[in-house]
């Protein structure tokens, strides 16, 4: 589209054709107040807190307008500044605060409100009304979102963005005048991106119910990181008071989750204060006693020592950082052990080209496809962003989404055919057709297909059947992997995988090994390892620290300077916000101390030597932020699919990691929303 | 050497009139010194003397964890922690002052939205250890009731200049 050019305070300047006057005036660099408007929810116009003057050639407007709802044309002249403006603005700002409480100061709002930033701004410094204000009830959102309905505003943004962006229409505007006010259905707010509403409330009427009366927004030290709770590495912010992680804030990318965050990601980190392992441990007559790092570190040297290589085993957890996983590569290696696996799900990817296993299409590129096969997923909770991206997608029409695999509410239209992977060599003509007419389509393999047994051929299938859609070109590459771990890309990417004839997850679990070492390792069953020595590194007393034999207490993401490469291929740095608590290490530097007391000498002192060496070895990693383009050739194996039907694979989006299962915010969640069973149960599922 | 001077030296008459003076303030002038700590001298109702946190007639504590004190505290001698009592009330759970940072410079007092910080006209808190200068919600709770009918009354003196 052509650009417009317009005057914006005298000063010309150039928009697309289709912008608004409000877009006109950021271009232009001029601040123009604003409550309903929101970058990416459709515009309501029903603030007025955005009101300019307009003129053209025919002169100036006889009153002033919405600049959010009017649309620019060429030659128009935009006034911002003028007394006419000023005194309009002033107007709409008292009669919005005619019904707003002035609590500001029990206000979870108060330091970072928009109201309260603009009638500073904006405002008279006075009150002309004195008769009583309204009051509102209280509107149940569930365990994450709380409401203090008086300081509503109606500015429908919360309405808007359940509608458009997170796709469940629950939130609405009942009656009009001075009974409007915004109603639920008076159940919890049944979506993974419920925490962005509070986020998109301008004022204090949504607020953050784990985090109420906590904190100022001015006592906290902000930490940019990248969120390990899916493999979407979402931008995050880390806000902490002390010692103590607060809450969690998005943090803007428009490649990866644009200002969204889903609840997990948000709300989990309570659990980082609870069941924590803030000292070493040894099992002794059967029971964990505390111990010294000393005893510890050489209970654990003696059994490396006396145990035979293929006899050791050393499984990595899901939101182990770059750094460590390398770290312990290095040592395994030096020992000569070859029974590694950063698959705790024993999902069949890895050892074959980098794109096999990647997010090829990216996630910003869905908003190209126009034919989307789902195989064996459930994006809305195995990465609610991807999610949304694809329903942002759907919402702009000319888009068909097939699924393979359990049905799920995905939020959109999707297309079931069936549950059996079988289906990705035997498609219906019809959805054939579909992939075919399409100019980008796109297939995502998702965990329910990749940790079966005939995982590799199902992705080989999967493969064949994008190639014959004509979905891998040089301008299009519409093969996708959907991780759920955020460590997954990285150790396939520095080859953290069973080698020649080496024993996976699935075997050293069974028993295979003598000695396991279990980093942050706690998705894998136990059961079966009461004859294997285990050591276990974690920074939660989850499931692998109850089977442990040694426990080394590590960091958790918010307390280690790490890489993480998301399930895109971008290579991504997560920041220290606080100290591990107690004795605990950054896990690298216990892995360092392991292999100097063993002798083998890691090349490495420091993180930033470690780095290094980690990008000398895996070069993918030294390329931060970008998406990768990598060629694909082939994926999987060809063979035989059973029809067997794909199960789920997340049965409770609330309760996947050791972090969000010692959260008692994920843990009411969950009671709320229920895991899928409960939810097919009651009859609301779906 | 002049005679007079001469005179005035020989018979100390600089001392005589010095202890003239003296005579003089002993019973002829309005005493200005107090016989304190049994008397004290008049404040003005805007002094700035020990913290105290005051408490609704109810017995309602006023302070509602807003933190404003806390922000504009310049010796950053305030300390708060607040989470939602049990009635889902905004209070806060830790309320300390470090009486060793503290300059008094009655920030607090003004930037209270709801008159819970006071600094009250007690001036005599001295005390034999540091730590007894550490208080606590409990202390300054019970500054506010030891002192209400002192701060009430300046609060309401001072009330029309504001």
């Amino acid at each position: 589209m052509s650009d417009i050019t317009v005057k914006v305070d005298g000063v010309e300047v150039a928009v697309p054709a289709g912008s608004n006057v409000l877009q006109a005036c950021e271009a232009a660099g001029v601040e123009v107040p604003r409550f309903c408007y929101h970058d990416r929810l459709s515009v309501a116009g029903n603030c007025r807190m955005c009101l300019v003057q307009l003129e053209n050639e025919r002169g100036m407007a006889p009153k002033p307008a919405a600049s959010c709802a009017t649309p620019v044309a060429p030659g128009l002249m935009i006034h911002t500044k003028t007394e006419a403006v000023q005194k309009a603005r002033k107007g709409v700002m008292e009669f919005l605060l005619i019904n707003h409480p002035l609590d500001c100061p029990i206000c979870d709002q108060g330091g970072e409100c928009d109201l309260q930033d603009q009638a500073m701004a904006y405002g008279m410094d006075r009150t002309r009304y004195q008769e009583n204000k309204r009051a509102v009830t209280e509107k149940y959102m569930g365990p994450i979102v709380k409401t203090i309905m008086t300081r509503c505003i109606q500015c429908t943004r919360c309405v808007r963005f359940a509608t458009e962006v997170a796709g469940v229409e629950e939130i609405g505007l009942v009656q009009r005048g001075e009974h409007a006010e915004i109603s639920t259905l008076e159940k919890a707010i049944n979506s993974e991106l419920s925490g962005n509403l509070i986020d998109v409330c301008p004022v204090g009427a949504l607020t953050s119910r784990p985090y109420a009366f906590h904190a100022r927004p001015w006592e906290l030290r902000k930490t940019p990181s990248v969120d390990v709770f899916d493999a979407v590495g979402s931008n995050i912010r880390i806000d902490t008071r002390g010692k103590e992680v607060l809450r969690v804030q998005p943090r803007l990318h428009e490649d990866v989750n644009e200002e969204w965050l889903a609840d997990k990601a948000r709300y989990a980190v309570d659990g980082l204060k609870r069941q924590r392992l803030d000292r070493p441990y040894v099992r002794e007559d059967g029971k964990l006693r505390p111990a010294s790092w000393d005893e510890a570190l050489g209970l654990v040297l003696d059994k490396l020592k006396s145990t035979q290589a293929d006899k050791i085993g050393a499984i990595v957890g899901d939101q182990v950082e770059a750094e460590s996983m390398f770290a312990l590569g290095s040592l395994m290696n030096g020992l000569g052990v070859k029974n590694l696996d950063c698959r705790q799900d024993g999902a069949k990817v890895g050892g074959g080209e980098r794109g096999a296993y990647l997010f090829n299409t990216g996630i910003a590129g869905l908003e190209e496809a126009d034919a989307i096969l789902l195989v064996g997923t459930n994006p809305r909770w195995e990465a609610p962003l991807i999610n949304a991206r694809m329903r942002k997608r759907f919402l702009k029409g000319g888009l068909t989404v097939m699924g393979i695999g359990q049905p799920h509410d995905l939020t959109y239209e999707v297309d079931w055919l069936g549950d059996s992977p079988a289906l990705l060599s035997a498609m219906p003509q019809e959805a054939l057709d579909v992939l075919k007419a399409a100019k980008n389509p796109v297939v995502i393999l998702g965990g329910d297909a990749l940790t079966r047994n005939d995982g590799a051929e199902i992705a080989h299938a999967a493969f064949q059947l994008l190639k014959l859609a004509d979905g891998l070109r040089d301008d299009w590459n519409g093969f996708n992997v959907l991780h759920t771990a955020a460590s997954r890309v990285a150790g396939l990417d520095m080859g953290f995988v069973p080698g020649e004839g080496a024993q996976d997850t699935a075997a050293m679990i069974a028993g295979g090994v003598d000695l396991l070492y279990l980093l942050a390792a706690d998705e894998v069953d136990t059961s079966a390892l009461s004859d294997t020595f285990v050591v276990y590194q974690g920074h939660h007393g989850d499931r692998g620290a109850h089977a442990a034999d040694v426990i080394l207490p590590g960091a958790a993401y918010t307390e280690k300077n790490g890489t993480y490469v998301s399930t895109e291929g971008r290579v991504q740095f997560g920041r220290l916000a606080v100290f591990p608590p107690g004795d605990a290490r950054e896990d690298w530097t216990i892995i360092r101390a392991l292999a100097g007391q063993l002798g083998v000498d890691l090349g490495f002192d420091s993180l930033i030597e470690l780095r290094q060496k980690m990008i000398e070895a895996v070069p993918s990693l030294a390329v931060a932020d970008t998406l990768p383009v990598e060629s694909l050739t082939s994926v999987g194996i060809a063979g035989l699919i059973d029809g067997q039907a794909l199960s789920a694979a997340i049965d409770n989006y609330y309760m996947t990691d050791p972090i969000s299962r010692a959260s008692k915010t994920m843990a009411e969640c969950s009671q709320v929303f229920g895991t899928s069973e409960a939810e097919k149960a009651t009859g609301t599922h779906g | 050497m002049s005679t007079a001077r001469a005179i005035s030296q020989l018979f100390l008459w600089e001392l005589v009139k010095g202890l003239g003076l003296t005579l003089k303030y002993m019973f002829f002038k309005k005493r200005v010194t107090i016989n304190y700590p049994y008397e004290k001298g008049a404040i003005s109702p805007r002094f700035r003397g020990e913290h105290a946190l005051r408490r609704y007639p109810s017995g309602e504590e006023r302070c509602i964890a807003c933190k404003l004190c806390e922000a504009i505290c310049p010796a950053q001698a305030i300390t708060i922690e607040a989470e939602p009592r049990e009635d889902g009330q905004r209070r806060t759970t830790r309320y300390d002052i470090d009486m060793t940072k503290c300059i008094y410079c009655g920030y607090c007092q003004e930037a209270c939205p709801v008159d819970a910080i006071v600094q009250g006209p007690n001036f005599e808190f001295a005390t034999e250890t540091r730590e007894e200068l550490y208080y606590n919600k409990d202390k300054l709770l019970a500054n506010g009731d030891r002192w209400e009918t002192e701060i009430a009354q300046n609060i309401a003196l001072d009330a029309a200049y504001r």
